[in-house]
């Protein structure tokens, strides 16, 4: 079986704002036809990149990029017309309605006549968007842009179909369809189309035939994923966790010999321990029952970096300590938000208490950012109230922000000036003076690591550099409240894991946390959860509830994926 | 249909579909012409109409009703009779007045007695303007001249010996400024639309990275940039329709040239200014980087160094060599020409010889540097 | 909340060093720009070509058209020998001005006749041909009066030019481009500072933080008003020492109106980027009002001869008042009572425009 493409030690270099980035680093690898092909990894890693050179939009620095034998330097465009490529970022034109959008990629296609019209009605009805012809692609929701998007890309019966993150940010039921979408093209291929499928949820590579695992521009592996997990056998256990002092008793597994990896799993801990280690002593940290269970993705990938990149132990907990009256810091009642006829927030009611870590848990588009920005003063509530702290931002005074930090969804912070710069920004805007200041921000660079790139420009930093950044930058003043937007997208599993650490001890030491995530797997360092979707709250308990909740014969050890399908789902 | 039509059929489509329903094209395209238009076709006037003067009669007396009636009666002075010479002074040096006109205070009865010419007078003058100085001086003469001409016989007037200079004034006998100003104005329009309207269709398909889907479609690179520069240049053109329209009909300057050689010298000087707003676009992704070339490369060459408001003959040789190199120029020279003389060969075809080529130069340096890849 | 607006203003101007291109792009431009508009914009009349149709052969005639060939404005252009050849000279532009010496016009001179002459004028740009035309009615009377030895017209005008003995109409143009050039970058500058925050984001994170919308206002006023000064005092001391243009006024007072003047700049552009949404909007804005606004101060044409409402919108626009104030002072001792005139509008402007953009920054968290 030949294959549709092939890599042979490829090579990118960008020229970055501080010298050379190296993109991609001497992969080697071939893409087979009539399978998925999955490139995995955090942003960052280089999947973007690759996936240009496969479809012909880069020129390598070194190395050779072959499809359906051509070699792209030189004669990509034999190999355009059989590729479909949908790009990362919704490659639609928003002005153009759905019908529009597919009658310009067939145009583009050279499709005419029978074939053109029975493909599109086909594509149209595989991603149900046959209701919604007419509708503007700018109307159309997360989940159904990317639909159209893919049904774009599938119009030319292409043999080499690329995916760069089609799935980022979707609600899980989409998410789920999109997969169906492509296999069943698949099918209907009879084994002649090959699919690349990038993406950074872990979770989804476990359904590729092959694996490509990318991590800052190197392949790790490349091999099906039964061959990856195959070394983790055995080496992977389920710890039930005790009701309270879950956090303690997480850092306490941690602190056992051999241990790679702790994660909580609803009301259980996951560890992964090194080859060779002794089976785990839960009660030495208060666990109960210990298990084995078979190795995850996400598991061997936690392999892999951790000999690469050894982990720091996390620093010790903030001094913040602030007092405790027993109101609740955070108080949503009956938020409303209308823009012009379309209801983004729809009667959205939660209190938060001092110390909890709370999340907003649903897809893009459901309405978490636009809550969030009501609670932070940046967006006028149609109706109901958000106080924070007991303050209304948005016609509070500066004192009451001063409670406040806040990390963006996208990096916010200033990208031309370096760590140090930002920093100082920050701390003045924050009224930290003179001594003060720089007290602050020397702890900063301690305690998030930023010691060595402080004099680098922001911009240039990678991506798990810059959310340390954001949130030392947030956190300089010691509010009591942080709000977390999305904090960890894209990020690779270990920084991930620091990162919810950090936030685990600011909230042992009674900082308030405040998260949204689509992410639903992040939702268990949640003490609780409000499932939101379509701008109304489904449910809000803690994470252990909501899955006992959905808990059946059918679903025996639901996960929070399920959960909230099923709960939508009942609600809709 | 081949393919290659089918294709730039479908990327004209959406093009079209794109500007109809999003209108910030529209408003550069129409609504910035009209407001362009209309203040600088009405605000930027060059005639010399109704300079202010200040008149004072030495020693303060009252001016003699001749000299008065004179003065006022002249279509080009607005005179203010200073009770002094000081007063006078004064409003020159807080600019309400161009200059200050002091008659001797004989001036009166010398004035009416051949036998006793020249009346003398001294015009004192704003530097900061030296051809009013020239001009006004002009103007008091005529002022005088035509007074006497009216209380004399035509031979007193013109002393016996003296030449008599006839001035005939043509193509635009009446001197209006707005005739060649006008023209000048469509350039600067044209200039700043066509480089507006395609610097913004780039930067906006990066963001949006439609470019990239764009890019991965068997589409080349010539036709992604001929379908937009093919739509924009449509826009374009109406607009220029549009603009020559209303400096027809609202500001009545003639139109003494064909209609065909209008749209085609426009049509080229479009195509130019299109592929510039493209290449700006492409190579600065800068958004500072490329408002401030897209200014210095428009804005300013069209309105300083075209020809439109100062003289490029007057200029120094090396700035006019620099000239040469400004498209604007041409576009100018031509304009006025068509306007206001008519089919002048000799004029237009240098002038289209050399749009042509800028046209040439632009698009093929726009398409080298859109690269069909993304490095 | 001084601490505050410092700690924004020091982000500002950290910002705009950082980039190699923006410092670039501050200091290079202008300078061009100074040097290649001071050369073009000259109202002189020189050298304009003057093609000659001598019907007369005698003396008198080659005196008179040495007259004009001699003088700076005119040049000797093609001989024409028929009307035409004449129009056509004209309409081809190989001369702008045809002089038409009749057969009798030595004659005529020698025997005390009256004569005439006659000039044809492409007056396709009508304020060159005015001024042409007033250049060859002195040189007629001047051979004329050299000549006749009769009296002169019924008027004689002695013109004398003060403030300016030396007629160089750069002159005119230095102190407007002072003004002009800074304005544009002072716009551009506040205008894109704002707006690509918003682009970007980081707008919002700012919010957040204990800065007030007033603070933000004037913490992006600051720099952006220096980098005005920066650019207004590059282009005088480029008008000052590489053009040799004398400055009559005190410069410490010129300052301080070139402050007041950035404000209001500074103003406006705030003011068009509250009602933008991107970078590329805000540029638009600048543009559709340097354009008009550079018409309408004067600087070209004098606003009386304007439409009155174009005259009541020149009272709105700060170029207006700090061009008079730069010619006034360049050129004389302005005294304060006028520069106080000129200054207050500009201080309204720039106080209500900057209230204007604080309200909108305000309302913009809707």
């Amino acid at each position: 079986m030949t294959s549709l493409a092939a890599l042979h030690g490829l090579t990118q270099n960008f020229a970055g704002p501080t010298g050379t980035i190296e993109a991609l680093r001497g992969i080697s690898a071939e893409i087979a036809p009539g399978v998925i092909t999955g490139v995995v990894g955090p942003d960052g890693a280089g999947k973007t990149t690759l996936l240009r050179h496969l479809a012909g939009l880069l020129r390598p620095s070194a190395g050779r990029v072959e499809v359906f034998g051509h070699d792209m330097a030189r004669e990509a465009a034999k190999a355009y017309p059989y590729i479909g490529y949908m790009p990362q970022r919704f490659g639609l034109y928003e002005d153009l309605s759905v019908a529009e959008n597919l009658s310009l990629f067939a145009d583009l296609h050279g499709l005419t006549g029978a074939e053109r019209d029975e493909r599109s009605n086909m594509l149209l009805e595989f991603t149900g968007l046959a209701p919604f012809t007419r509708r503007l692609a700018s109307a159309l929701s997360g989940g159904m842009k990317q639909k159209l998007g893919l049904a774009c890309a599938l119009l030319a019966r292409p043999r080499l179909l690329l995916l760069d993150e089609p799935s980022v940010g979707v609600d899980p039921a989409s998410r789920r369809e999109l997969w169906r979408i492509v296999e069943r093209m698949m099918a209907q291929a009879e084994g002649q189309m090959g699919v690349v499928w990038a993406t950074s949820y872990l979770d989804e590579a476990e359904r590729c035939a092959s694996v490509l695992l990318l991590h800052e521009g190197r392949l790790l592996s490349a091999v099906p994923p039964a061959d990856f997990l195959a070394p983790l056998q055995g080496r992977v256990y389920r710890v039930t966790l005790p009701a309270q002092k879950r956090r303690q008793a997480v850092a306490g597994a941690k602190t056992l010999p051999g241990v790679l990896d702790a994660l909580v799993q609803g009301d259980t801990l996951r560890l992964v321990l090194a080859p060779g280690a002794p089976a785990p002593d839960a009660s030495r940290f208060g666990g109960g029952a210990v298990s084995f269970v078979p190795p995850r993705f996400e598991d061997g990938f936690i392999d892999r970096l951790v000999t690469l990149s050894p982990q720091t132990a996390p620093s010790p907990a903030l001094a913040v300590e602030p007092p405790h009256d027993g109101k609740p810091v955070i108080e949503v009642r009956h938020l409303i938000r209308l823009f012009g006829d379309f209801t983004a927030v729809d009667d959205v009611s939660f209190s938060i208490p001092r110390g909890e870590i709370f999340g907003l848990l649903g897809p893009n588009g459901a309405g978490k950012s636009t809550t969030f920005r009501m609670l932070c003063g940046l967006l006028r509530p149609s109706g109901g109230t958000a106080h924070v702290a007991g303050a209304d931002l948005l016609t509070a005074a500066a004192t009451a922000r001063q409670k406040l930090g806040y990390m963006a969804q996208k990096f916010s912070l200033y990208g031309e000036l370096t760590v140090r710069q930002n920093l100082d920004f920050f701390a003045r805007a924050y009224g930290l003076r003179g001594g003060a200041r720089r007290a602050a921000i020397a702890e900063a660079c301690d305690r998030f690591e930023l010691k060595e790139v402080v004099d680098s420009t922001a911009a240039a930093l990678p991506l798990g550099v810059k959310q340390r950044l954001s949130l030392a930058a947030a956190l300089l003043h010691e509010p009591e409240i942080l709000f977390l937007d999305e904090p960890t997208s894209g990020v690779d599993p270990l920084n991930r894991r620091a990162f919810w650490a950090r936030i685990g001890q600011l909230a042992d030491a009674g900082v308030t946390v405040l998260v949204t995530s689509h992410f639903m797997d992040e939702a268990e360092y949640c003490d609780r959860l409000a499932i939101i979707s379509q701008g109304r709250v489904i449910a809000t308990d803690t994470p252990a509830q909501l899955r006992a909740r959905v808990r059946s014969e059918a679903l025996p050890d639901p996960t929070l994926e399920d959960a909230f399908i099923q709960l939508v789902g009942a609600a809709a | 249909m081949s393919p290659r039509w089918q294709r730039l059929r479908g990327l004209a489509r959406k093009e079209m579909l794109q500007i109809l329903r999003d209108p910030s094209a529209l408003l550069i395209a129409f609504l910035l012409p009209v407001v362009l238009l209309f203040v600088i076709g009405f605000g930027l006037s060059l005639d010399a109409h109704k300079l202010k003067l200040a008149a004072v009669i030495e020693a303060g007396s009252e001016p003699v009703r001749g000299i008065s009636e004179a003065l006022d009666a002249s279509p080009y002075l607005n005179v203010y009779w200073a009770p002094s010479g000081q007063a006078a002074r004064l409003a020159l040096d807080a600019g309400q007045v161009r200059g200050i006109l002091t008659m001797r205070e004989d001036f009166a009865e010398r004035l009416v007695n051949p036998q006793r010419w020249p009346a003398q007078a001294q015009l004192a003058v704003n530097a900061t303007d030296p051809n009013t100085g020239t001009l006004l001086s002009g103007y008091v003469q005529g002022a005088f001249s035509s007074w006497l001409a009216g209380t004399m016989t035509e031979d007193v007037l013109t002393p016996p010996g003296g030449i008599a200079l006839e001035t005939r004034f043509w193509y635009n006998p009446d001197l209006r400024s707005s005739d060649f100003i006008v023209p000048g104005i469509i350039v600067l329009v044209m200039s700043m639309t066509g480089t507006l309207l395609t610097a913004l269709i780039v930067s906006r398909e990066w963001e949006r990275g439609t470019m990239e889907s764009m890019l991965a479609a068997p589409a080349s690179m010539a036709e992604l940039v001929g379908a937009k520069l093919g739509v924009y240049f449509v826009l374009g053109m109406a607009s220029m329709a549009m603009a020559a329209i209303l400096t027809v009909t609202v500001f009545g300057v003639p139109l003494r040239g064909s209609v065909l050689l209008l749209a085609l010298i426009s049509a080229l000087f479009l195509i130019f200014a299109l592929a510039q707003g493209l290449f700006i676009s492409t190579i600065a992704r800068n958004q500072f980087v490329s408002a401030q070339l897209a200014f210095l490369s428009t804005m300013m060459p069209a309105m300083m160094l075209s020809g439109m408001l100062f003289d490029i003959a007057s200029m120094p040789r090396w700035l006019q060599l620099i000239t040469c190199f400004i498209p604007a120029r041409y576009f100018v020279s031509a304009l006025q020409t068509l306007f206001l003389a008519g089919n002048v060969w000799s004029v237009l075809l240098p002038n289209l010889l050399a749009l042509a080529v800028a046209a040439i130069l632009a698009t093929a340096a726009t398409l080298a540097v859109t690269h069909r890849r993304l490095d | 909340m001084l601490a505050r607006i410092l700690a924004l203003v020091l982000k500002e101007l950290t910002s705009l060093w950082a980039d190699k291109k923006t410092r670039f792009v501050l200091i290079i431009p202008p300078l061009v720009q100074v040097v290649l508009f001071a050369n073009a914009a000259t109202y002189d009349v020189m050298h304009v070509p003057l093609a000659v149709w001598n019907e007369d052969a005698g003396v008198q005639s080659s005196e008179l058209i040495r007259g004009f060939t001699y003088s700076r404005a005119f040049a000797a252009g093609p001989e024409v020998f028929s009307p035409m050849q004449a129009q056509s000279a004209l309409e081809s532009k190989q001369a702008a001005a045809v002089l038409h010496v009749p057969q009798d016009f030595s004659a005529d001179i020698l025997a005390r006749r009256t004569t005439h002459v006659q000039l044809l004028i492409d007056a396709r740009r009508s304020n060159t041909a005015l001024i042409v035309s007033a250049y060859a009615s002195q040189i007629v009377s001047a051979y004329a009066a050299k000549v006749t030895r009769a009296g002169a017209g019924p008027v004689d005008i002695a013109l004398t030019y003060l403030l300016n003995p030396s007629l160089a109409s750069r002159w005119l143009i230095l102190p407007a481009l002072v003004v002009i050039l800074s304005m544009m970058m002072t716009t551009m500058i506040s205008a894109l500072s704002l707006a690509r925050e918003r682009e970007l984001g980081t707008f919002e994170q700012m919010l957040v933080t204990p800065l007030r919308p007033v603070e933000i206002m004037l913490g992006k006023a600051v720099p952006s008003l220096l980098v005005g000064l920066l650019e207004a005092n590059i282009v005088l001391l480029a008008a000052l020492l590489l053009f040799g243009v004398p400055f009559k006024g005190n410069l410490l007072l010129f300052q301080f109106t070139l402050v007041v003047f950035s404000l209001a700049g500074v103003a406006v552009g705030l003011a068009i980027s509250s009602f933008t949404h991107t970078q590329q909007q805000a540029i638009l804005g600048v543009f559709i009002y340097a354009a008009p606004a550079i018409v309408i101060s004067g600087y070209a044409s004098p606003i009386e001869n304007m439409p009155l409402i174009l005259q009541w919108a020149s009272k709105l626009d700060p170029i207006t008042y700090m061009l008079v104030i730069s010619r006034g002072m360049f050129l004389t001792r302005l005294p304060v009572s006028l520069i106080w005139a000129q200054s207050w509008p500009m201080i309204l402007i720039a106080v209500a425009l900057l209230a204007m953009a604080t309200q909108a920054v305000r309302r913009s968290v809707v």
